[in-house]
């Protein structure tokens, strides 16, 4: 199929509803001459968390990375296959990777905060792409993206202290506060809670909760309780094939496949 | 099968741990921990001895250098035998007109009338440029009879510090005792040695004219070599590819830093002075040189503390849009300057004490001024030393310990400079 074919497939697939935000079409990421992603065809939309679940190494963290182009910084790292953000191809050559990555915002695995004050984290984004146009404007912005991010109450005594003082759940609630100062269109976030204790797991899940609907979100986590309370939609990865792509509800009480079942029963893992 | 039956079935006898075998065990650990901590403790010793020996030589030594002994000679300024007069030494060529004067024979001839036969003997051979100050300061003076605190010859120098030694001439030593006596003779700081520069006579030289040349070599070095190996730095390790070229690169870097620095001397013969006729013994070509010299070290250096930032700091960065460049400038250098600085002291101080390339490029030269800029003739302190250690003239001893002290403070200065500037650095986080 070329790219062509491809594209016409896309938008005659979703004519029926809205316009899902993401999609990607038969994606295969190659490291070198290892290929880590086969053939994966999945939607991100507006209104539903999706999840990505699978055992270690099955891929669903480079998948991740490629819808916002980060596998770009492995040297080795090849994406074949469409990603479309609102029907753009991301991988076209006039894409410009920097504003991909302001509208596909990102939240990494281990709490990475930089080290300046909690202030200048959330303020470092919108000030590189000029989004505030005076100082009033920033602190608006900040103190905006703190509060969604559930953190302002935590911190507003203290937005001169350095962000990697906070702890780790605090310091993760401070990264989403980051990522959506920029004003994304789309959160990737790739297991968010595995460095946390439940306490702070549960708080960054009732931000998923909230943030949902704003932002189209993607998230990998390995805990599948995880991907029940937070997301609408599941995908399964495995071997770095999509097993099974479905609403979260269905996949949990009944997979179609036995692959699935047995992950989810914790046959595997 | 059979082998993992025999694990499960030995039965193990508990550890006995009181056992003479056990405790031979413990005691051994114990002697070896006490060993090391022993053998550590002396190597800090060793090092602390051989540095306190070293200050202690040159604070003995060299504290005398910074001192000088003078004599007072009555001087009558006459104008007729000087052939000037009030107008000649207030108008513009009052340089030329003192320097044509007999004021160097009148000076010398005023010691023998004050100390009797051989008494300009006693007296600096430039005591008279200190007469010549003295009349361009105040012209009045011509024609009348003054007291001047002379600079004392170097063997009368010696001989009031004590120095004299074996080689002692027994008629200066009675000399002194004699001027002591009427109290003619003193000892103040040598201030002529802080501001001048060198000469052929040791109770005149000065560590001056070495110590900007050496400033000014210094900066040009730190002016070419800090930004283009932080640039390098930040380019090998940011972005270029990982292939054969950069491998090629890598490997040559790193041989440079361990190339002797003579043949960086004459790398900058062949390239500065044949090739690009830069002038010679100036502080650019020595700057120039050095900074080849330092180059590797900072880049070495900087790519280390470079790779040293941790890589959550860019993906959180290039996650939120930031470009290569924002990335680079705003994160990664900011988090490796303290360690690019580190690299930076230790370059710069090699090239601060460095010699030979600066002999091989003309800087061994006699100048007897300070330079005024980058492209006039200079000496630097390390060769300035090296230059005084090969004199003959024991009033040069001293000196050369004095001018080590200088080296050493302008050293600690550096450095203190670069730690501080370090720390700014590491408190923003």
């Amino acid at each position: 199929m070329n790219r062509q074919q491809q594209m016409h497939l896309v938008h005659t697939a979703d004519e029926a509803q809205a316009e899902p935000k993401m999609t990607a079409r038969n994606v295969n990421v190659y490291y070198g001459d290892k290929q880590a992603i086969r053939d994966v065809s999945i939607d991100v939309d507006q209104e539903n968390v999706t999840a990505f679940i699978g055992p270690s190494g099955c891929g669903k963290s480079t998948f991740l990375r490629t819808l916002n182009r980060m596998n770009d910084t492995v040297e080795s790292a090849r994406v074949e296959g469409l990603i479309t953000l609102d029907g753009q191809d991301i991988y076209a050559s006039g894409m410009d990777v920097v504003q991909l990555r302001a509208r596909v915002g990102m939240v990494f695995q281990k709490p990475n905060p930089f080290p300046k004050s909690i202030y200048e984290n959330v303020a470092y984004g919108p000030r590189i792409h000029g989004l505030a146009s005076s100082r009033a404007d920033l602190d608006v912005i900040v103190e905006g993206s703190l509060r969604r991010a559930g953190l302002w109450d935590e911190v507003k005594d203290r937005l001169a202290d350095s962000g990697t003082a906070l702890s780790g759940g605090q310091q993760q609630r401070l990264c989403i506060a980051r990522a959506i100062a920029v004003d994304p269109e789309v959160i990737l976030m790739d297991e968010p809670c595995s460095a946390l204790d439940p306490i702070a797991t549960a708080k960054i899940e009732e931000l998923i909760h909230a943030l949902r609907g704003r932002y189209a979100i993607a998230i990998v986590t390995h805990n599948m309780q995880q991907a029940a309370r937070v997301s609408q939609k599941t995908a399964f990865f495995h071997l770095g094939t999509l097993v099974e792509y479905g609403d979260t509800s269905d996949m949990f009480t009944n997979p179609r496949e036995t692959r699935t079942k047995d992950y989810i029963t914790g046959r595997y893992g | 099968m059979m082998a993992q039956a025999n694990v499960t079935t030995i039965a193990r006898a508990p550890t006995d741990w009181s056992s003479p075998a056990m405790q031979g065990r413990i005691r051994r650990r114990y002697r070896s921990e006490r060993l090391f901590k022993a053998a550590g403790l002396g190597a800090i010793g060793i090092s602390m001895l051989f540095l306190a020996l070293l200050l202690a030589n040159m604070l003995l030594n060299g504290a005398s250098g910074f001192r000088q002994t003078e004599v007072l000679v009555p001087i009558t300024l006459d104008p007729g035998v000087l052939m000037l007069d009030r107008a000649r030494i207030t108008g513009p060529e009052a340089e030329q007109a003192l320097a044509a004067s007999n004021l160097d024979g009148m000076t010398a001839e005023a010691a023998d009338a004050a100390f009797g036969k051989g008494g300009a003997r006693l007296v600096s051979d430039g005591a008279w440029l200190r007469v010549r100050e003295r009349l361009l300061a105040d012209p009045a003076m011509l024609g009348r009879t003054a007291s001047f605190w002379l600079p004392a010859a170097t063997a009368l120098d010696q001989a009031a510090k004590g120095k004299a030694g074996s080689h002692a001439d027994p008629d200066v030593q009675a000399a002194y005792d004699r001027l002591k006596a009427a109290g003619k003779v003193r000892t103040s700081v040598n201030l002529g040695f802080l501001t001048g520069a060198d000469s052929t006579d040791p109770v005149l030289v000065g560590i001056w004219g070495a110590f900007k040349g050496s400033l000014i070599t210094m900066l040009v070095t730190l002016i070419i070599s800090f930004p283009i190996g932080v640039l390098s730095a930040l380019y090998l390790e940011e972005y270029a590819p990982r292939n054969r070229w950069t491998d090629l690169i890598e490997v040559s870097i790193n041989n440079l830093a361990a190339v002797p620095s003579i043949i960086f001397g004459l790398l900058g013969l062949a390239v500065f002075l044949n090739f690009m006729n830069m002038p010679r013994s100036a502080p650019l070509v020595g700057g120039l040189t050095l900074a080849l010299m330092t180059l590797p070290v900072i880049v070495i250096a900087g790519r280390n503390a470079i790779k040293a930032v941790p890589p959550s700091v860019r993906d959180a960065a290039l996650g939120i849009g930031a470009s290569p460049v924002q990335v680079v400038f705003h994160h990664v250098l900011p988090l490796a300057l303290p360690g690019i600085l580190t690299g930076t002291i230790v370059g710069m101080a090699r090239a601060l004490g460095e010699t030979a390339p600066l002999l091989m490029i003309g800087m061994r030269a006699f100048i007897a001024a300070a330079p005024e800029g980058v492209s006039s003739p200079a000496t630097v302190l390390p060769v300035q030393i090296f230059l005084w250690s090969d004199e003959v003239s024991r009033g040069f001893v001293e000196k050369t310990s004095a001018a080590i002290i200088v080296l050493l403070v302008f050293l600690l200065g550096m450095n203190g400079l670069a730690i501080y500037l370090r720390n700014r650095f590491e408190r923003r986080w």
